[in-house]
């Protein structure tokens, strides 16, 4: 699941997420998409707190965050 | 594995842990005591609507002549977000989100905030300093921003922003330091207070210090008033809430130090006891700054950081402080003004339109 929440700024990148991940909760994989430094930390404690580990990746000034259970 | 490789990286961040948000609140609260006892108004250390509007007489957009001057903690929160930003690879131009909407949300906030006689961050330091009004505008404020969630959660949005040209960014920067030659020039056409609270300020080399400081701290931490209650309320998540609580904290224990807290409602300074109107003015300010998704500090410092919608909310509530008080609507000591609490009415109804026409509630019968 591919989440571009780019060119938006807090909270509706988190609240994008949320939503997406209540949709589908038997999720394991998701990757989120930003462009903004403060999205990106809201992001990845969302998804830390829903027990997903994380990896970012930066490409091109946008933030690719990639949670996996 | 990867969790704690990223865990780790989370401590190694000063400023993105819990620590380093209650250092920012704690450094805001000792700063603002530091910039009273050095001449600001009682419980302003800050008041990020109060100055703006300040520097709205200043330039002569309104003429009530007990509040103008150009407060220098504006520029320094400015430039000090702009330098913090600029150094950790964060300065980005960016714009183009409903722009003319948030300069109209930036007036309804000042309305809001001139009825209750503080932006979120005063409310904070005026709790600090025992007034129990400011208690009667938090429970407002939270109400606003209850108001405000219900519509992000009905997916409100002002849409994304795009890469503005380069230069765009710097334009608030280098607006920040025009008005500080203003100040340092003094000429015949900037009006300085000789009287009331636009006289009473800190020397101006220590409240630029202090704004930087500020600045760079709120930069880093995105500090926010309403952030705080707002990720508290739909996540769970107090990080944020914690700077606002911290400084609650430093500044009631600084007070009660000083001598200078004081529990009650009536005399307290540059403040009103109607509930009422205190209650709704900051809901105006919750809600609308909930809309905006930052309170008046955290529009400022992203304006430093490049973003230009948040440098047109800035104006907003520029021009906003200037009808408040071309139009009479601005509270005193006295309470509010009749002409205030229509305009706060009118603002709460503007409030429910642009709520409305940015959800989804709308967007599906368009």
């Amino acid at each position: 699941m591919r989440i571009d929440t780019c060119g938006t700024s807090c909270p509706q990148p988190v609240l994008m997420t949320k939503k997406e991940l209540d949709k589908n909760s038997n999720t394991n994989e998701i990757e989120v998409l930003t462009d903004n430094n403060t999205s990106k930390t809201n992001v990845k404690k969302f998804l830390l707190s829903k027990g997903f580990n994380i990896e970012i990746i930066e490409d091109n000034d946008i933030f690719v965050i990639r949670g996996i259970k | 594995m990867e969790k704690e490789k990223i865990l780790q990286e989370e401590k190694m961040n000063f400023f993105e842990s819990k620590k380093g948000i209650i250092f920012a609140g704690a450094v805001v609260g000792i700063v603002s005591l530091i910039l009273v006892a050095l001449g600001n108004p009682k419980n302003m250390g800050f008041c990020i609507a109060c100055f703006e509007r300040d520097i709205a007489g200043a330039l002569g957009f309104h003429r009530a002549e007990i509040v103008q001057y150009i407060r220098p903690e504006i520029i320094g929160l400015i430039l000090g977000a702009f330098i913090t930003a600029f150094a950790g690879k964060e300065f980005q131009s960016k714009g183009g989100s409903s722009p003319i909407t948030r300069f109209f949300l930036g007036i309804a906030v000042m309305v809001g905030a001139l009825m209750f006689l503080g932006c979120p961050l005063r409310m904070v330091l005026r709790i600090g300093g025992g007034d129990l009004n400011a208690i009667v505008g938090l429970v407002g404020f939270v109400a606003g921003i209850g108001v405000g969630i219900i519509f992000l959660n009905k997916g409100f949005t002002l849409k994304r922003n795009y890469k503005t040209s380069n230069f765009d960014g710097y334009v608030m920067p280098i607006t920040a330091v025009g008005l500080f030659i203003l100040l340092m020039a003094a000429p015949a056409f900037i009006f300085f207070s000789k009287e009331g609270p636009g006289s009473q300020h800190a020397p101006i080399v220590i409240a630029l210090i202090c704004g930087l400081i500020v600045g760079a701290l709120a930069q880093k931490t995105r500090l926010c008033m309403v952030g705080g209650l707002r990720d508290q309320i739909m996540f769970k998540q107090n990080h944020l809430l914690l700077g606002f609580v911290a400084i609650i904290v430093v500044t009631a224990i600084g007070n009660i130090v000083l001598g200078s807290f004081k529990l009650g409602f009536t005399e307290q300074p540059v403040a009103h006891t109607d509930g009422v109107w205190n209650f709704l003015g900051m809901a105006l300010v919750g809600w609308g700054s909930v809309l905006l998704g930052g309170c008046p500090l955290r529009q400022l410092i992203l304006s430093g950081e490049g973003n230009s919608d948040s440098a047109v909310t800035v104006f907003g509530m520029i021009v906003g402080a200037a009808i408040v008080h071309n139009f009479a609507l601005a509270s005193s000591g006295k309470g509010p003004t009749a002409n205030g609490q229509i305009a706060v009415i009118i603002c709460l109804v503007f409030l429910i339109v642009v709520s409305l026409a940015n959800s989804d509630l709308m967007k599906k019968n368009s």
